[in-house]
């Protein structure tokens, strides 16, 4: 079965009812091996065991712009590729990724108390997280809005589209302006800067965020699927009994 | 007349001539600016220092009111359609309706301007700054906006839809806009720069996207 075999919507049905309870049974085990690599992390000599937090938090800011990546990537297969399953994967990835930067937000506010002094502070970083996160919800309240899934799918695709400019801002936000939140340590020129007893745990952690990322949005594709299916037959049932 | 000339012709007429058109969007702007001392209270001071941020969320709210007229009256009575199967390029027909919305609502809230300066307590060199400011800006807020009233042009109860989705992408203008319009002599043309660059991006880009939407959300 080749990968342009799951653009069906019922092979892609039964091939997610097979995938998922191993995907759900990975992620579990990749929680379970970061939790305890975190637990068991050393302290940081600065910020103690606050520090772990970043082994939440960091994840979480990650995923919340990969799904909008991700989302990009789908809103693109509306447009371009007319892809059957885009808008379903981009319309399923929305509220994920609103949940994660929320959690971001919500996990970065409780690490910056203790080591900022401050819940918030609006700097370039916090800024266009918060920013990206109303633009989840305004993608979400696109979709809610417009009656008819396949055309709702377009204007949440432009929308998205429009919307992808904040992803650069956001990581490139550290270095272009003075910021109190601190400046990439992972994914920049020159390797991590991260000691590895720390690094390997936040990665581990990173993947099982992926992980719970994928078996979430593929579940909420199927569920989005199924929904569409019922709204078809409640539409039938309306013509079939108008028209008797 | 060209067909595009007589399309911004029309639209500015129609802007002016109904739903109280230009002089709507300045009273708001001028309603706006006098709720501000009530809330923050009228030490001068005070007002001095926040009078640009204070005219330029007034600007951003006068400019997102007249937006949804730009394209939901036209789809109403099928003048739309008529656009969309023209000969004309639909970018260029939605840039044209973009600079119409601009001279019949943006440029009137840069002319009041000044006047409202005075309301604030603002310095000579800051209401000039600020004018500047809002002339260089306001063009990038119709632009960006042009994208959120063609997405929600089909809607029967878009409501507050637009400004959800228009407002999170006019916040680098914000940003930007305020910074050219507070920045002491030191270094005013850095913010000025950045913001006439975010005009010209969004008024190249912002008519593909809204041309975009049209298309699509009106199969």
């Amino acid at each position: 079965m080749a990968l342009i075999d799951l653009a069906n919507p019922t092979r892609f049905l039964a091939f997610t009812a097979r995938v998922l309870p191993w995907l759900a049974v990975a992620t579990a085990i990749a929680f379970a091996v970061g939790l305890y690599l975190s637990w068991f992390a050393p302290d940081d000599y600065q910020q103690g065991a606050t520090v772990k937090i970043m082994f939440i938090h960091v994840p979480n800011a990650w995923l919340s712009m990969a799904v909008w990546a991700v989302m990009t990537l789908a809103s693109l297969g509306t447009l371009v590729w007319r892809h059957p399953l885009a808008d379903v994967a981009a319309k399923s990835a929305a509220p994920l990724g609103a949940a994660f930067t929320f959690l971001a937000l919500l996990t970065g506010s409780l690490w910056g108390r203790p080591m900022w002094g401050t819940y918030w502070v609006w700097d370039a970083r916090l800024t266009s997280v918060l920013v990206l996160f109303l633009m989840y919800l305004g993608v979400i309240a696109l979709w809610r809005t417009v009656d008819d899934p396949t055309r709702a799918g377009r204007a949440a695709a432009i929308l998205t589209l429009v919307g992808a400019v904040n992803l650069p801002i956001i990581k490139f936000s550290v270095d272009w302006w003075n910021t109190l939140h601190q400046g990439a340590s992972v994914i920049r020129i020159g390797g991590p800067t991260i000691d590895p007893t720390i690094l390997r745990p936040l990665l581990v952690m990173g993947l099982a965020f992926i992980l719970l990322f994928v078996t979430l949005h593929l579940a909420a594709m199927r569920n989005e699927i199924l929904r569409r299916r019922v709204r078809t037959l409640w539409l039938m049932q309306a013509h079939a009994a108008q028209g008797a | 007349m060209t067909p595009l000339s007589a399309l911004l012709v029309r639209d500015m007429r129609l802007a002016v001539r109904v739903g109280g058109g230009a002089l709507m969007g300045v009273l708001f702007f001028l309603i706006v600016v006098t709720l501000v001392p009530f809330a923050v209270g009228p030490d001068l001071a005070q007002l001095q220092r926040i009078g640009p941020a204070i005219l330029w969320i007034g600007a951003l709210l006068a400019s997102l009111l007249a937006l949804d007229r730009l394209f939901a009256a036209d789809h109403e009575d099928g003048s739309l359609d008529l656009l969309l199967m023209g000969r004309a390029p639909l970018e260029l027909v939605v840039l044209v309706k973009a600079a119409a919305h601009w001279i019949t609502t943006g440029l009137p809230l840069v002319l009041v301007t000044p006047l409202l300066g005075l309301f604030l307590n603002l310095e000579p060199s800051a209401i000039g700054r600020t004018a500047l400011a809002l002339l260089l800006g306001t063009p990038a807020l119709t632009c960006i906006g042009l994208v959120g009233a063609a997405l929600s042009v089909a809607l029967r109860r878009g409501g507050l839809l637009l400004p959800v989705l228009v407002l999170p992408l006019t916040v680098p203008v914000l940003i930007f806009g305020v910074a050219a319009s507070s920045a002491p002599a030191a270094a005013p043309a850095t913010a000025l720069m950045i913001l006439g660059a975010l005009t010209l991006m969004s008024v190249v880009l912002g008519p593909f996207a809204a041309a975009a939407a049209l298309r699509h959300g009106l199969e």
